[in-house]
């Protein structure tokens, strides 16, 4: 029935606006753009090591891969985990087919923001470091199946974290781990400076993939040299994503449903309770 | 005394009227049995209050029949269909008044409205046109003036009324309210009960409400079921449980501008007397049988003492 997508596409549609039009929100936008623009400002004379090419710009693109990461695993997890304390998923447990529209809104909403965030960091990103970056006609495709793929490696999974941990006050154990994959991942210093054991490890998650990906997109090939194997790796990209979104499409909505089924109006007023008692301390 | 015996007199709800049919329903957590052999029927456009003290089963009652809960054991229908396994256009015809809390904060009232609205277009119905139109809604809730605000920062009473409507917004068949106006002032308390009476009169929606207000549950209630303990304790009009448990009635009146206070087993004789031996000297004459509280009260008190 189409009832379910056109719905959750209008709700995602009012989120999305409702995020640009308050202080909070535009700020969350802006924050972790100045912060990024502030880093890559700072790189701007520093160079990829072994060539020429400014690290700020070579930089830019992982930011970006980073962000796609992070709008699928953490803001998904976090806005469900949020939302099922103060009772939203309740009342979409309680309206007809409110499940599965909110869940679509959740993605059209969290994949706007993400490519809002991304344009906002991209935007005057360019203007810092614009020397060295630019997209070809084979990097605008790459992007037209890299972004939907980095939405589908990771979104499932936020939604899976989103329904394991109950409590907004754990939301820690999820963002720490996620840290720690940015460190590793090559996103602000090259994987190829990692012990070797780490890069295996960085290799296994999507985020690595996704800031590989950007730098293939924006960074012009000679750079692939200073990457491990010292190619792009496309297909391996692909791969590794691929398998993310495989497995997060298979796990999320067996997660999804059994969290779901144990919402009701007690359980909401359990966790209210426990907010309201952790709030006063 | 035991009521168990006099439960089932009272009229039999013929099947196709029977919006609600619980039979036998039990729920085991571990090893302790919160609902025990529950059974009740509600009929078409009823008002059935759900009274009990806290723990004695009334939440996972209502949220089984909601279908937000599986049962361990027993036949529910609502509607005709079993909540366990009830699809989306049984949900359609369904409406829950949820206490909220901050859900929907960035929302304009009447965008939430709206929004929500669309999901029961599909399940309209020419008998019943769903959704309710907002501006309509809006009004019957009492929140026109407010369709362009944030939810949150909308006042308890304010939000507690967007819950309603959220709740309504379907036209719901059945509609569920777990104590809907805990934290109103006596005001916003006397509009929701208008607005009750205008659901049951005009739209024939059947409503079961949980309460811990005796006050209301008389007021709404076409009929009372007091769960204890996980049981049925009692099951009828509020006129007919105080009926069922014996009680003294007080008599007040006044006599040369004097008050007088009497309790009687059976008022009648007594205020027979009363007249015959003053006449025209009786003022201010008020006879009034149990409160439902003192038969709740009584109720509750004897249930607890037979699990002793």
């Amino acid at each position: 029935m189409m009832t379910p997508l056109r719905a959750g596409v209008a709700r995602g549609g009012i989120e999305l606006r409702q995020t640009l039009t308050n202080g909070i929100d535009l700020f969350t936008y802006l924050f972790p753009a100045l912060l990024l623009l502030g880093t890559i400002f700072f790189m701007r004379d520093a160079h990829v090591p072994g060539t020429t090419f400014s690290l700020g710009a070579s930089t830019l693109p992982s930011i970006l891969g980073m962000g796609l990461a992070f709008g699928g695993l953490m803001t998904v997890s976090q806005q469900l985990v949020v939302e099922r304390e103060d009772g939203t998923l309740l009342r979409a447990k309680a309206t007809p087919n409110g499940m599965s529209s909110y869940l679509i809104g959740k993605a059209v909403v969290v994949g706007g923001m993400t490519l809002v965030s991304l344009l906002i960091q991209l935007v005057p990103g360019l203007l810092l470091v614009g020397s060295g970056l630019h997209v070809s006609a084979s990097g605008w495709l790459m992007l037209a199946w890299l972004v939907p793929l980095a939405f589908l490696s990771t979104m499932p999974i936020g939604a899976v974290l989103g329904s394991i941990f109950e409590n907004p006050r754990n939301m820690g154990l999820i963002i720490l781990p996620i840290f720690g994959l940015v460190a590793i991942s090559g996103i602000f210093y090259p994987i190829t400076a990692m012990p070797g054991w780490l890069q295996g490890v960085a290799q296994l998650f999507p985020m690595y993939w996704l800031g590989l990906g950007m730098r293939s997109v924006f960074l012009p090939d000679s750079l692939a040299a200073v990457e491990l194997t010292h190619s792009w790796r496309h297909l391996e990209t692909f791969g590794v994503l691929a398998f993310w979104a495989v497995l997060g499409l298979a796990l999320a909505p067996w997660i999804l449903r059994r969290m779901a089924r144990r919402e009701s109006g007690s359980a909401v007023a359990a966790r209210r309770e426990r907010a309201i008692a952790t709030m006063g301390r | 005394m035991t009521l168990t015996g006099a439960l089932d007199v009272g009229m039999p709800v013929p099947p196709d009227e029977r919006v609600i049919d619980v039979r036998d329903l039990r729920m085991r957590y571990g090893t302790r049995d919160v609902l025990d052999g529950v059974s009740f029927t509600a009929r078409r456009g009823e008002v059935l209050a759900l009274l009990g003290p806290n723990g004695a089963g009334k939440t996972t009652t209502i949220e089984i029949l909601e279908g937000f809960r599986m049962r361990s054991a027993g036949e529910v229908s609502v509607l005709g269909v079993d909540p366990a396994t009830a699809g989306e256009r049984w949900r359609a015809r369904i409406g829950v008044v949820l206490q909220s809390w901050r859900d929907h904060g960035k929302w304009r009232v009447r965008e939430l409205l709206k929004h929500l609205g669309t999901y029961y277009a599909p399940y309209s119905t020419d008998r019943i046109r769903r959704p309710w139109p907002v501006d309509d809604l809006l009004d019957v809730v009492g929140l026109t003036e407010l369709g362009g605000q944030r939810v949150m920062r909308l006042s308890g009473g304010q939000r507690r009324r967007l819950d309603v409507a959220i709740g309504i917004v379907g036209r719901p068949e059945l509609l569920f309210l777990d104590e809907p106006t805990v934290g109103f002032d006596p005001a916003a308390r006397r509009e929701f009960h208008d607005l009750v009476h205008r659901l049951t009169d005009v739209d024939d929606t059947t409503i079961l409400l949980t309460t811990h207000d005796l006050d209301e549950a008389e007021k709404l209630a076409d009929r009372i079921v007091i769960l204890g303990q996980g049981r049925i304790i009692a099951d009828g009009s509020a006129d007919e449980l105080s009926r069922r448990v014996a009680g003294e009635t007080e008599i007040r009146w006044t006599r040369d501008g004097q008050r007088f206070v009497h309790s009687a087993v059976d008022a009648t004789p007594f205020v027979r007397q009363l007249f015959l031996q003053y006449g025209e000297g009786i003022d201010d004459l008020e006879v009034r049988r149990n409160s439902l509280e003192d038969t709740y009260m009584k109720l509750v008190l004897e249930s607890e003492g037979e699990a002793r």
